[in-house]
């Protein structure tokens, strides 16, 4: 007999995510096209309804015989996740309306996807955490090409899929010898069992395909051309849920699969995340396409966002948590505004097309600046203190040559970031862009806003949730 | 000569290996690439089973159903997006895919 109480507690956003999309993609069949608009509404609200669900039954449970287990730390994470992919929904009709590809398989897709990361944060065995990451990753490589008749989404979608597929056979080559040297595929008895040469290679193998998920260098060359080629709602999907689910997955397998052997991954992860802010701020200083250049800021942040795991889960949990909020909400307001970057010929995407915008949208303008500004980290923004946190926590737990890389690396960010910020200001003005969704409007405003120093109060309840969800992993 | 878990696992490992290879070296058709990640998911397979039947535990076979699954699932999507790039391109060599640089 399946224990209900149990299903419920643990994954209800999940249940109601899955059976939405099935629900979806049986009327979709009967209905077609006549669908598409109404489900991507529909597809918004059930993902609303599933992130209000995660703090709904924000204590978790177990259920499945151990194969998934939820608390509130992996609960905070989803209903974040949930609700960004919700927000990158409800804005991306009219994107999809303009091009002729308003169809109905991209909100069940998006379902599906997010399906995949609740299943991969409640995982508490290899099998489901296996394939809750297909799950994402199946559905990801769809969205990607999913303008099918556009050469360059195509080549996106394709390039993603091969490296995609060769990520997940290392993380699952990874899993069988984590299987095999502990006998056991549940992360209580495997956390229990000794580290041996044969484990650590499975781990190490794991580490690499997360890292991928994640896009941290060396597993990175994916995210450039792969934020350029998708179409910009999909980006704006990307940069946000999957990247917040994958780094709490990331950081729940270090703490609680892998929390014994914290001396035996510290240097790796510490390497990792290095390596991912140099090249992440670097490669970005050359870029002229917006989209390119938010991949690398992500691959940059990525990086900043891997110290917090590297300083174990004592002192990293809550700083981890707040910055990738922070960050994803930060994001998602950066690609709304990107599509907004509209002329008569479709979108452009060259920075130097956003000339002079602070005369033709002023309000738009200083949200984009706030959002720019805080993923820089510049005081009193929201993204300084998030940033601040975290090199609080790579502090306490002695990383300090980290630290160090981690200042470095934002200093040098802050040239192409201000540099997008100089041509919307001071820029000789372009032509005006057309007008723009109410929606999306609405998204690059409020995201500024939670941005703004203002709606500090934001911060400190935030902290307090980070904190509180922290606890819950540490029970 | 008896068969131990070592050989079993050397197999695999080797099969993984030209797995990993086959996608980097190949410069030819984006098709072998497919075949080449179809190999890496089989050769995890083998290890699943060989951990399961020499450990006692059956976790490792159930997984190894499972791996199946997501492996078909996983050529269908490879080659439909195979297929799209094709239609728009006219050529899947390894070559054709150089769109977006940098």
């Amino acid at each position: 007999m399946l224990d209900w109480t149990a299903i419920l507690e643990t994954v209800a956003p999940e249940t109601l995510l899955v059976a939405v999309g099935l629900l979806g993609t049986l009327v979709g069949a009967f209905l077609k096209e006549r669908f598409a608009r109404v489900a991507f509404k529909l597809g918004a609200l059930a993902l609303f309804a599933a992130a209000a669900l995660a703090v709904y039954y924000w204590e978790g449970g177990e259920a499945f015989g151990g194969l998934v287990t939820t608390n509130p730390f992996v609960n905070f994470a989803k209903a974040v996740s949930f609700g960004v992919a919700g927000v990158a929904l409800w804005i991306a009709d009219g994107f999809f309306d303009r091009h002729g590809t308003l169809r109905f398989e991209y909100p069940l897709l998006m379902l599906f996807a997010a399906f995949g990361m609740g299943l991969t944060l409640s995982a508490s065995d290899l099998m489901t955490l296996y394939m809750g990451v297909e799950t994402l990753s199946l559905s990801s490589y769809v969205l990607a090409s999913f303008h099918r008749d556009s050469p360059r989404s195509a080549e996106a979608g394709l390039k993603y899929f091969v490296l995609g597929a060769l990520a997940s056979g290392l993380l699952l080559y990874g899993a069988s010898l984590v299987y095999g040297f502990t006998g056991s595929t549940n992360f209580e008895e495997i956390a229990g069992s000794e580290m041996g040469i044969g484990l650590l290679f499975g781990m190490v193998l794991m580490i690499s395909g997360l890292a991928f998920k994640v896009s941290a260098a060396p597993m990175h060359v994916w995210t450039p051309d792969v934020y350029e080629g998708a179409p910009t709602p999909v980006v704006a999907f990307f940069s946000a849920a999957p990247k917040m689910a994958m780094m709490v997955v990331f950081a729940n397998v270090m703490f609680t699969l892998f929390g014994e052997a914290v001396d035996d991954w510290q240097l790796i992860i510490a390497i990792i995340s290095g390596a991912s802010m140099v090249i992440g701020s670097f490669g970005a200083l050359l870029q002229n396409n917006i989209k390119r250049l938010m991949g690398y800021s992500s691959i940059a942040n990525m990086g900043y966002a891997l110290v917090p795991v590297a300083a174990g889960a004592d002192i990293g949990a809550p700083s981890l948590l707040l910055f990738m909020t922070i960050y994803v909400i930060a994001s998602l307001g950066m690609f709304a505004g990107i599509l907004m970057m509209r002329r008569t010929g479709g979108m452009v995407e060259d920075i130097s097309e956003l000339g002079g915008l602070i005369r033709s949208r002023p309000v738009v303008t200083l949200a984009l600046t706030a959002i720019l500004l805080s993923i820089a980290g510049i005081p009193p923004l929201a993204g300084f203190w998030a940033k601040l946190d975290v090199i609080q926590a790579g502090m306490a737990a002695g990383l300090l040559p980290l630290v160090i890389m981690l200042v470095i690396a934002s200093v040098v960010s802050c040239y192409y970031y201000l540099r997008v910020i100089k041509v919307m200001w001071f820029d000789e003005p372009m032509e005006e862009f057309q007008s723009a969704d109410p929606s999306v409007a609405l998204t690059v405003v409020v995201c500024g806003l939670l941005m703004f120093p203002g709606l500090m109060v934001f911060i400190g309840v935030l902290g307090g949730w980070t904190d509180a969800a922290a606890m819950g992993l540490a029970n | 000569m008896e068969l131990t878990l070592n050989h079993y696992l050397l197999l695999s490992a080797f099969l993984f290996t030209v797995g990993v290879v086959g996608i980097f070296v190949n410069r030819k058709n984006i098709i072998v690439i497919l075949m080449a990640i179809e190999l890496i998911l089989l050769s995890v397979n083998i290890n699943l089973v060989a951990f399961s039947v020499f450990s006692g535990t059956i976790t490792g076979q159930i997984f190894a159903m499972l791996v199946l699954t997501v492996a078909a699932a996983e050529a269908a999507v490879g080659l439909a997006i195979l297929v799209v790039f094709f239609r728009l391109r006219g050529d899947i060599s390894v070559d054709a895919i150089d769109m977006m640089k940098g």
